[in-house]
């Protein structure tokens, strides 16, 4: 007989945000005397969630799907003790681990073995259960020769393996994952994967939170879509995936200011970003084969100065894969010296090599090495079939993501 | 056994989650050796700076106390009298500097991470532990060299240490959980620091403060524990019983009324840092 791992009645969350003072994370003394004396402080109330009720089985995998802001990560955060809901009730039977973030506590100066250590007690082991799995956490990660080294002078894919290993290793009775896998290259992450799935067969809950609908439909039997703190659909992961997908086409309105979910020290921000045609309008579809120009409208944090900036956009399949990756460096367009206070970066696609379909990209700026800031699934756009090879032709909507420009020769031999 | 946790909305008043330290224990001592490994690994000198910090400050105290100004010091050479003092206002000054910007420095150990965040200030007074340790074998070599004849009352030493643990673990709850709040806190700690050091017999001694004034002075809780190690090491006769109880008293209000507001100002840790 199977029994409720996770109840959640009513669980809500609000944030009270002030939109002038969004900018600054903390608060200063002085600000709160000062507001101390002015009344009518415009303070508006945000519903992260609202009003989720659900019951999970123990052994279930369930995927948990839905836009950036929808509310997944607070959910799984809520799960996890990190910050406590604003209303209702959740009960978890069993020992929980979550891995909302690989590598916490990582630090640069110490060793492999050290850091596989204190990360190990960080995510909830004990440290007689690292030492029993230490051996197996080495292999996986293949950093065998590498542990007594200081894990700065690791390359970035080596961390991004020992932190997955390390998580892979934690064996609570219900876990919780956030878009981990989004790092780190394919096979690795398929592995991850292959873990994860063996997790579940010993009877083992996860939450699992994604953008990349492959992984969901392959992993998770059940789907929850979220959307603006509500659960959307709740269901087979087949058709809850296909309704987000539908419901994804209606997309938003492109401002990126309010958005929490984002790194990078923000000096440099994209405060909106849309997608505009030859003629410089906005638009949300566009033909194959025609221009396409990704806008993201950015600006410099008062009192920063920035300068030397790298951007980047990297463009997605409706279904989570990475297609490409347009940056300035490559193509030799350097934004030399000091960044105006307020602007935009256009970057032009002459010929747009898309099949039909809906793509979403994501928004990366880099200054000096610096990270500025970073956004997922800022945006997207609609392709529709348009004449990309100039004869009239067009090729089928499931016939691949690319149109490419080529040339047909038949000899004959001897 | 099935474990149940059960996720409401926080409340006003929670209590000090023992059991949980408890279960968090590994993690403790894991955060305290990473930052006693970091502090000597990044340095050249290591061991010396530990030692050269309070001895330099010690030598200045003599010089301009002892020396020129001319002030008693419990009839035992000044150096020897100043740095008695140094052992535990060291060890309390660097714990608290350290805590106090310990949450804000574990950003993604308490947005991306669940364990009780206590631990976190805990552990980064510990981490300030082997310096303390550092200090007591130079306060044992300058016993030597001055040939301060020792008593039975160095067996009360972890009594007075454990008064000073107390104290530094609720000044940090409290520093550390308003500079998440306030960082405000941060700019002001040097300056506190500073006038909490004066404000204690550390380089002058307290025999220069007037009777009449020694009740309320000895409201800092600093004042006994300094009396307290002072008296154990330097085999002093007279027992300072008024300020080591007030002292007691003081810091074990600090610390509890510290761990309740830090229990009670954590739920939004996650949500602010």
């Amino acid at each position: 007989m199977s029994s409720p791992a996770i109840q959640i009645e009513n669980l809500s969350k609000s944030y009270r945000i002030n939109p002038l003072a969004s900018h600054l994370s903390y608060r200063t003394l002085r600000e709160d005397l000062v507001n101390l004396f002015k009344n009518g402080q415009p303070k508006e109330t945000l519903w992260a969630l609202k009003d989720i009720s659900l019951t999970i089985q123990k052994g279930e995998m369930v995927g948990i799907i839905g836009r950036n802001g929808a509310g997944k990560t607070t959910l799984l955060k809520i799960l996890a003790r990190i910050t406590p809901p604003s209303k209702g009730l959740a009960v978890i039977k069993g020992r929980v681990g979550s891995l909302l973030e690989v590598g916490t506590g990582f630090h640069p100066e110490l060793t492999g073995r050290e850091n596989i250590y204190l990360n190990g007690v960080i995510l909830g082991m004990k440290r007689s259960e690292v030492v029993k799995k230490f051996d197996e956490i080495v292999a996986f990660a293949e950093v065998e020769s590498f542990l007594d080294t200081p894990i700065k002078h690791y390359s970035s894919g080596m961390q991004v393996r020992l932190a997955f290993a390390i998580a892979a290793h934690l064996d609570p009775e219900i876990l919780f994952v956030d878009e981990v896998l989004a790092v780190g290259d394919f096979s690795f992450q398929k592995k991850c994967l292959g873990t994860m799935e063996k997790i579940t067969k010993q009877g083992r809950t996860i939450l699992f939170v994604s953008h990349q609908m492959e992984a969901i439909l392959n992993l998770c039997p059940r789907s929850i879509l979220l959307e603006k703190g509500k659960i959307e659909k709740d269901g087979p992961s087949q058709k809850v995936v296909e309704s987000y997908l539908q419901s994804a086409r209606q997309l938003n309105d492109g401002s990126l200011r309010y958005r929490r979910d984002r790194q990078g020290v923000g000096h440099f921000r994209f405060v909106e970003t849309w997608v505009e045609n030859k003629q410089g309008h906005r638009v949300t579809a566009v033909l194959s084969g025609d221009p396409l120009v990704l806008v993201g409208e950015f600006e410099v944090a008062e009192g920063k100065s920035v300068s030397d900036v790298e951007v980047a956009f990297a463009v997605y399949s409706a279904n989570g894969t990475q297609l490409t990756d347009l940056c300035n460096l490559f193509t030799g367009d350097f934004f030399e010296g000091k960044v105006p206070k307020r602007g935009r970066v256009r970057c032009i696609i002459p010929r747009l090599p898309c099949n039909t379909g809906l793509y979403t990209y994501n928004m990366f700026a880099a200054s000096k090495q610096v990270l500025q800031d970073f956004l997922l699934n800022v945006g997207s756009f609609e392709v529709e079939s348009g004449d990309y090879f100039g004869t009239g032709k067009t090729i089928a909507k499931g016939q691949g993501h690319f149109l490419v420009n080529h040339r047909w020769q038949l000899e004959a031999i001897g | 056994m099935q474990l149940e946790t059960r996720i409401e909305p926080p409340k006003s008043w929670r209590a000090i989650p023992f059991k949980e330290l408890w279960v968090f224990r590994d993690l403790f001592w894991m955060l305290i050796i990473r930052d006693t490994k970091l502090r000597y690994k990044q340095t050249l000198l290591g061991a010396i700076w530990v030692i050269l910090q309070p001895l330099v400050t010690a030598i200045l105290f003599a010089i301009v106390f002892g020396r020129l100004a001319n002030l008693p010091s419990l009839n035992v050479p000044y150096i020897v009298f100043a740095f008695s003092g140094m052992v535990a206002w060291n060890f309390f000054s660097q714990a608290i500097q350290r805590a106090s910007g310990s949450l804000v420095s574990h950003q993604s150990l308490i947005s991306k991470n669940y364990c009780p965040r206590m631990l976190i200030p805990m552990a980064a007074c510990g981490g300030v532990l082997v310096d303390f340790l550092v200090t007591f074998i130079v306060m044992g070599v300058l016993l030597w060299i001055y040939q301060i004849p020792l008593g039975w009352q160095l067996a009360t030493l972890p009594l007075w240490f454990s008064i000073t643990l107390v104290l530094v673990t609720g000044v940090s709850f409290w520093l550390s959980a308003l500079n998440v709040f306030y960082r405000d806190f941060s700019h002001a700690l040097p300056f506190m620091i500073q006038l909490w050091m004066y404000a204690s017999p550390l380089a002058y001694s307290q025999e220069i403060i007037p009777t009449s004034w020694r009740g309320i002075y000895a409201l800092n809780p600093l004042v006994g524990i300094l009396d307290g190690f002072r008296w154990s090491l330097l085999n002093l006769s007279d027992f300072p019983l008024f300020s080591i109880t007030l002292s007691f008293l003081i810091s074990l209000f600090i610390l509890l009324s510290g761990a309740l507001a830090f229990q009670r100002l954590e739920q939004k840790f996650a949500d602010i840092i």
